[in-house]
């Protein structure tokens, strides 16, 4: 860990005028910054603690749920309406790291979490994400955990969050704040596909924030699903994990929201699955149809070809399990 | 009244939970200042230079170790315990992560920014980063169990057999390279007093510390003090004399003041051993009653440069003695590669040699269509095969029987596939589990006071099993005192000599030794007739403070006349998602038998944690190393997986009585290995009997059983 200022202000228009130095980074949990700074991988000059800015609180109504960016895991997971309207959200962060982390850790920063991927998180290897032009070892290496959806070239690192996934799938909303104001974006959009910049993750500006995230009330959130699969039975980042609304009338499906995480570079929405779902009846051959074109698209590296086969069956199981 | 035998609560688990236990770095020595080791990028090749003027021009930086400006150590030293390289002794780089620099400042962030900053320069050479491409360079290990035995053996005539043989197996089994692990890192805070060195150090061995430290200095033994009274789990990796320990010491030398140097969790993945990679080679054969004709296990483990030193994982051992078979041959070959040196990690040899062993006699059974506990049975050894000498004691028979009532072993559905719940297959399967009885000569201390208190001094050390504990209630039965009253010191060199904390051999060895020094008290006291007289009311009677002795304790005729093992049966429940192929464990019953228990608390704890070691073997562990440089992917324990509370079921851990008093005078057999030796292959024969998929790789992962 290299020596940085820190700085605490006491609002966001304070935090939002600290963050303009060059070098300057936002801290909020820290669970993984810190983890990032002993090990050299982010090097600030200058850490803005979120602290005392606010910005953790939990409102849900009959339209919608509203999530301070710094909000804590724990709280957004023991919360009654987010329990009742959101489950896939509460399952995400019940299936996230550990109890610890869990009251640690806030909505913003699991969102902005870095990868997983050793080379990555070691800067004794070469990795285009840390260090721009210096290769990926991963497309070729220990390439097990690594995403079989939106890579590139240059990376094939997967986006590691469990709740970025669920909020994926139930179409949440990002607000950002910088210097030069608000905007809302849609979670889809926040988050970039790595191409030949995989260093630049989101499309946060410099100095730009998270400040809350918005999810709309619906009957697919009411009835949604978060299924996690993974070696270990708990603090282990997905292996394959798959986020599933369904709103049916009848036994008939009005709309599927499909998304899946530990496959691709960034929370992975499943398009056809949704439309091979709309209209159709609530049955396990539907189910089966729709599932096995999960992995369309997919390409999938040396030790983690079975991540498709996987996906298709997760993808299989949620949808039974949100409609059971 | 006997404390031997009682389920004891720990005398120092108020210390530990309340953080009065002193660990290595924790002990406070004024004028400390702090090392940070700095380690390769490469995986072979040589430094050609440094770059050390940004990192040397840092706050706080008082000097930077390397090749060209180290202490020469004296590098002759031939002590096993002793690891010799790489200690900045020449430029040569061996593996990715080898030790390269150490950054010496005032505080330990200084030392870790400044190591972050040095910059060096190679020559590369092209790595070999994995065993398995090379497998036709195996060679003989040139030393193996440090010249005890040859590497190979054979009785029968094996080959033979097995071509003549109705039911074969020929099969492979790979285990992983695991790293230990353990809670606390290596570390170490060393001070020079003029030539005299004293350290504070993370260690299974204080005296093989002493010893190596005095050798590699030059200076005398008498003149190196190894303190240690508690350690944080060792599991093989802290019981050699590795690097950062000597570095800690040669950078105290250099810099004229104390120095701690604590390993990071990171550099822990090539700082001190690691469980090496194997590829064991099965051949079995049976007759159509299921009588065992043939069994051949040839086993090559991975090893690294052989400059650095040797380790060959004893693979084959088990195969020679567990079963009684006439035609058996054994065989061990060492695989060089750019990897640091593997070493001991719990159960070594044994626990990666019985996964293959224990699946093959699986899969025999299965062959031959018999329940595998009866297959097992009716290949039972009455004696040791191998060395055709009786067993010390052997109550193997025992464990399978209580082992299986108290699993349901007997409602066992044959085929595979068989039991399920909703998505789930359930299967169960068994392994047998034995490991040595290992002894070394001991030494202790003992005082009685006329207060009737007792102090016992012994140069062992506390892996955190409960040593201290034991030895109190060892001492206290044989000098007719309170537990509470005996006062037990370890953990520092000045102690009488005690051996390594390996090979599960810590309560047969030092136990003895107290014991008889307890009783050459008592002599020292006892006249014909009073006997029966407390040990404090003889001192007053005789007016005296105190009365001490030594003594040693080793073993004798006992070892060659006997073959001496402890034993268990291992029994799983497993479930298989059979869509999704998660694998948990849901069930699990251990019988055990460890000779005689000094302490059923701890020694079930014990039990316990071997079969979570087991679990972690069997579905978990696995250190990944980059195919192009040698380096590891996942030196950390958020990726490098290890069983978490929710990974482990009820484990019910049955101690076997068995009274025998030939291995050692405490009948100790030793428990702190056996537990987890077949964990893995009762995982996996019941992961076969779930979903028919036999797996013959650890660990077993959901891919494999995607079918």
């Amino acid at each position: 860990m290299q020596a940085f200022h820190l700085s605490q202000p006491n609002s966001l228009d304070a935090a939002l005028a600290a963050a303009r130095s060059h070098g300057a980074k936002f801290i909020a949990g820290g669970t993984d910054l810190m983890q990032l700074l002993k090990d050299n991988i982010e090097v600030p000059t200058e850490l803005v603690d979120l602290e005392r800015v606010g910005l953790s609180s939990i409102q849900a109504d009959a339209s919608e749920l509203r999530l301070g960016a710094m909000a804590r895991m724990s709280d957004a997971a023991v919360h009654p309406d987010v329990r009742a309207g959101w489950p896939a959200i509460v399952q995400a962060l019940e299936a996230s790291a550990s109890p610890q982390v869990r009251n640690m850790g806030t909505i913003g920063g699991n969102l902005l979490q870095r990868t997983r991927c050793g080379y990555f998180r070691d800067t004794g290897f070469a990795c285009n994400k840390r260090e721009p032009g210096s290769g990926c070892p991963a497309i070729a290496g220990e390439n097990r955990l690594m995403a079989i959806l939106g890579g590139s070239d240059h990376c094939i690192a997967t986006h590691p969050s469990d709740l970025a996934v669920a909020l994926t799938a139930l179409d949440a909303m990002v607000t950002l704040h910088g210097i030069n104001g608000e905007r809302r974006v849609p979670i889809a959009d926040f988050y970039r596909l790595p191409a030949d910049t995989p260093h630049i993750e989101t499309i946060l500006q410099p100095g730009e924030m998270i400040t809350a995230v918005t999810v709309r009330a619906s009957g697919a959130a009411r009835n949604s699903h978060y299924l996690k699969l993974r070696d270990r039975a708990s603090f282990e980042f997905a292996l394959v994990s798959v986020a599933v609304g369904l709103d049916q009338r009848d036994g008939v499906i009005e709309h599927a929201l499909l998304a899946a995480g530990g496959v691709g570079t960034r929370p992975w929405r499943l398009p056809q699955v949704e439309a091979a779902l709309r209209g159709k009846a609530l049955e396990d051959a539907v189910f089966g149809d729709a599932s096995s074109i999960a992995a369309g698209g997919a390409s999938p590296a040396q030790q983690n070809g079975f991540k498709r086969i996987l996906l298709q069956r997760a993808v299989f199981r949620a949808l039974q399990m949100a409609s059971a | 009244m006997a404390f031997i035998g009682q389920g004891l609560d720990r005398v120092d688990g108020r210390l530990k939970v309340t953080g009065g236990a002193q660990y290595a770095a924790e002990f406070r020595v004024p004028d400390l200042v702090h090392a940070v080791l700095v380690q390769s990028t490469i995986g072979a090749g040589a430094i050609t230079g440094f770059s050390l003027a940004a990192a040397q021009s840092m706050p706080g930086v008082l000097t930077i170790i390397t090749p060209e400006n180290a202490l020469k150590l004296h590098a002759e030293s031939n002590l096993p315990q002793a690891i010799r390289a790489p200690l900045l002794q020449d430029m040569d780089v061996h593996y990715n992560g080898q030790h390269v620099a150490v950054v010496v400042a005032e505080a330990l962030e200084q030392a870790d920014a400044a190591a972050a900053r040095v910059r060096v320069q190679y020559r590369r050479d092209e790595p070999i980063t994995s065993m398995d491409a090379v497998l036709d360079q195996a060679y003989l290990p040139k030393s193996f169990r440090n010249g005890e035995r040859p590497a190979d053996s054979r009785r029968g005539d094996p080959d033979g057999a097995f071509t003549a043989a109705q039911v074969k197996l020929d099969a492979v089994y790979v285990t992983p390279i695991e790293h230990h692990n353990p809670m606390e890192p290596h570390a170490t805070i060393a001070r020079w007093d003029g030539n005299q060195l004293t350290v504070w150090t993370a260690t299974q061995g204080i005296s093989g510390t002493q010893q190596s430290l005095a050798a590699l200095f030059g200076i005398d033994p008498k003149d190196v003090r190894v303190i240690c009274p508690y350690v944080g789990g060792g599991f093989g990796c802290k019981g050699n004399t590795w690097p950062p320990a000597t570095l800690a010491a040669m950078a105290a030398k250099l810099v004229g003041r104390p120095v701690k140097l604590a390993v990071t969790r990171a550099q822990m993945f090539t700082s001190n051993g690691y469980r090496p990679r194997t590829v064991q080679s099965l051949r079995f054969a049976a007759d159509q009653q299921g009588h065992l004709v043939s069994m051949r296990h040839d086993g090559i483990s991975q090893m690294s440069q052989p400059v650095l030193g040797e380790f060959a994982e004893p693979v084959g051992l088990a195969t020679e003695m567990l079963y009684a078979c006439p035609n058996v041959a054994v065989t061990h070959r060492l695989v060089a590669t750019n990897a640091p040196l593997p070493t001991y990690m719990r159960a070594p040899g044994e626990a990666s040699g019985n996964f293959a062993l224990e699946s093959a006699i699986d899969e025999l059974a299965v062959a031959l269509k018999q329940n595998p506990l009866d297959f097992r049975m009716r290949n039972y050894a009455e004696q040791d095969p191998h060395e055709n000498k009786p067993f010390a004691s052997k109550a193997l028979r025992e464990c399978y029987r209580q082992g299986a009532e108290a699993f349901g072993w007997s409602r066992r559905p044959s085929e595979p596939r068989a039991m399920r719940d909703g998505n789930v297959l359930i299967g169960w399967g068994m392994a047998t589990s034995t490991y040595p009885t290992h002894r070394m000569a001991a030494n202790a201390y003992v005082r009685v006071n006329a207060d009737g208190t007792a102090l016992v001094q012994v140069g062992t050390q506390d892996l955190g099993t409960g040593t201290y504990t034991v030895m109190s209630q060892i001492a206290a039965d044989e000098l007719g005192l309170p537990v509470q009253r005996i006062h037990l010191e370890l953990g520092d060199s000045r102690f009488p000599h005690a051996p390594v904390s390996g090979g599960s051999m810590t309560v047969a060895s030092v136990g003895p030794a107290i014991k008889t020094a307890c009783q050459a008290v008592r002599a020292k006291l006892s006249n014909d007739g009073d006997t029966n007289v407390a040990l404090p009311e003889l001192l007053a009677r005789r007016n005296m403070p105190s009365v001490e002795a030594s003594s040693e304790a080793k073993s004798g005729e006992e070892q060659k006349r006997y073959s001496m093992h402890a034993f268990g049966a291992q029994f799983a429940e497993v479930r298989v998602d059979a869509d999704l192929g998660e694998i948990r464990v849901s069930r699990y019953v251990g019988a055990f038998d460890g000779g005689r228990i000094i302490n059923t608390k701890t020694a079930r704890s014990q039990l316990i944690g071997g079969i979570v070691f087991g679990i972690g073997m069997a579905l978990l562990e696995e250190t990944h190393v980059d195919g192009e440089t040698g380096r590891v992917v996942n030196a950390n324990v958020s990726e490098y997986l290890m069983p978490v509370n929710a990974d482990i079921p009820d484990i019910q851990a049955i101690l076997v009585p068995n009274d025998e008093l030939v291995s050692n005078s405490l009948g100790a057999k030793g428990i702190g290995e056996l537990p987890m030796v077949g964990v893995a292959a009762a995982v996996a024969n019941a992961v076969y009997h779930a979903t028919g998929v036999r797996v013959r790789k650890l660990p077993i992962r959901i891919e494999d059983l995607l079918v």
